[in-house]
């Protein structure tokens, strides 16, 4: 079959060059016996450029098209972003926007859990070619990955029992328990957001609900996105409060120093920015839940340091 | 990969150390005591006490220890006051009692079992009643025979207790989430808590095999 493709190459560029070319390449063709499709190929040839995109051959596009697939590192347990559902299928705004890229790239995309922990060595080793996976872009994460993006913004958020009027916001967290996963960034934020209130902290956020229900803490914190994905599991029992309190915008991580790969990351989220693919993707996934949607946050393509 | 996220980090991980160090001691004695009532229950001669202990360890040693220290933890608080405010570290170390209690039970069964039968039945004819004959003549005989398994059981339980960490307990494996955090530098970070676990553990193996010359039977 590599010495058919080599073939039909040279017949795409003969026929815009000479007629006599086009001829003696379906001839070569007919002696290397490929088959029908040949004569389709010279017809249609000159259309066929326009639907793959080509890449400088030693770019991770190239690799990423030669493999024929996007391997992409996602939450499988974040409710509306990253979620595998009892079906085995991956669905949520995250893993519609990895798909999307790939779609750009003409492959199809591969999904592997990714947990807060093994995001930067899941890319450093090339385990994924990129994590899409909430994941707030950085200082510090700037250092050892590099991020597209960001394609969405979210904030620190509460999330409270909805029977429970005594938290508005989070001037009301004096002497509450509050909750949230250790390790993360709410975690430390809120440490200093409402130096009151006594921290709990979990391994998942499931945990922080669970003990909420229970009356063991009193409130959740972390993205407001997060929390949205927790309430669209049990609307009749959780609320979102309050006003959000922190910046988090949501990159793709990828290997530091891939700048053409970020370039077309980065040019892709503008083109479905405007082509409404970007505002379909969530609607259909975090529309669910939150009635009124964020316009897309501008890419930031800073310098890598 | 660097050694400055261990070293830098150093007060981290020593808080992380002491939490786990009283997770171990008090998750070891907890299972230490059930474990024996419970080998006591499955050697005795009343029947509802021997299938009550049999249903225990079976249920509790084939159950992950993640799986029990959630259902605990969650799952009896809804029971309401006053289970409800135990705090996280109670419920931490119930678990890890409770759980290892089964396989102390077992590994002292044994032992129980190697004790000869003639020592029972010398006891018995002295008119030692089955307490007696159990605190005084067989148990203090399976111990000694059962360090080696024991301290298995134990070096089991330390790293265990990172089952701790997944409910708001500060210790070795809790405290190197925030190391990660704060230098996103997980595979040094979680190096450096191998570390701190292999600092209690190693000397816990050595204490053992100690303890086993200094009990061993001479024959």
């Amino acid at each position: 079959m590599a010495a058919c493709t080599s073939t039909e190459r040279i017949s795409v560029i003969s026929r815009n060059r000479l007629r006599l070319g086009a001829t003696l390449a379906a001839l070569a063709l007919a002696a290397t016996a490929c088959g029908g499709d040949d004569d389709s190929d010279l017809d249609s040839g000159a259309g066929s450029g326009d639907k793959k995109p080509s890449f400088a051959a030693d770019s991770t596009m190239a690799k990423i098209v030669s493999k024929g697939t996007l391997t992409v590192g996602t939450k499988f347990d974040q409710p509306l972003y990253g979620e595998k559902a009892l079906s085995g299928d991956v669905e949520g705004f995250d893993v519609e926007i990895a798909r999307i890229i790939a779609d750009e790239l003409g492959v199809k995309a591969t999904f592997t859990e990714a947990v807060s922990k093994n995001r930067e060595p899941f890319i450093q080793n090339g385990t994924v070619d990129i994590v899409v996976a909430t994941y707030t872009i950085n200082d510090k994460r700037k250092k050892i990955v590099d991020f597209a993006g960001p394609y969405y913004k979210t904030g620190q958020s509460l999330m409270v029992r909805k029977d429970d009027d005594s938290i508005k916001s989070k001037d009301d967290l004096a002497g509450k328990k509050v909750c949230s996963v250790e390790g993360s960034t709410p975690a430390e934020r809120i440490k200093t957001e409402a130096p009151k209130a006594a921290l709990t902290l979990f391994d998942t956020y499931g945990k922080c609900a669970t003990a909420m229900e229970n009356k063991q803490v009193d409130a959740v914190t972390t993205d407001e996105a997060i929390l949205l994905g927790l309430v669209s599991k049990k609307k009749d029992a959780f609320k979102v409060v309050g006003e959000t309190f922190s910046e988090e915008p949501y990159g793709i991580g990828l290997k530091k120093g891939d700048q053409a790969f970020r370039d077309f990351i980065n040019e892709t989220l503008e083109k479905i920015y405007k082509d409404g693919r970007w505002e379909a993707a969530l609607k259909k996934t975090v529309g669910t839940v939150q009635d009124e949607l964020p316009d897309p946050p501008a890419v930031d393509r800073y310098t890598a340091a | 990969m660097q050694l400055s996220t261990i070293t830098d980090n150093l007060d981290v991980y020593l808080e992380g150390f002491v939490g786990t160090l009283e997770l171990t001691a008090l998750g070891a004695l907890g299972s230490l005591v059930l474990g024996t009532v419970l080998a006591t229950m499955r050697v005795s001669p009343v029947p509802s006490l021997r299938a009550g202990a049999t249903v225990y360890v079976e249920i509790l040693r084939n159950c992950p220890l993640p799986v029990l220290a959630v259902l605990l933890a969650f799952g009896l608080p809804k029971l309401g006051e006053p289970i409800r405010s135990f705090s996280f570290f109670t419920w931490a170390v119930l678990a890890l009692a409770l759980y290892h209690a089964a396989f102390v039970c077992e590994a002292l069964r044994s032992g129980v079992n190697s004790v000869s039968t003639g020592q029972g039945e010398a006891a018995r004819s002295l008119g030692l009643t089955f307490g007696q004959t159990m605190s005084l003549v067989v148990l203090p005989q399976a111990f000694r025979t059962v360090v080696p398994p024991l301290g298995n059981i134990l070096i089991a339980l330390t790293k265990n207790s990172a089952v701790a960490a997944t409910i708001d307990v500060t210790d070795i494996t809790n405290q190197t989430e925030f190391v990660i955090n704060d230098t996103v530098d997980p595979l040094a970070a979680l190096a450096g808590a191998a570390f701190f676990y292999l600092l209690l553990t190693l000397p816990t193996g050595l204490l053992v095999g100690k303890l086993e010359r200094r009990t061993a039977f001479s024959r």
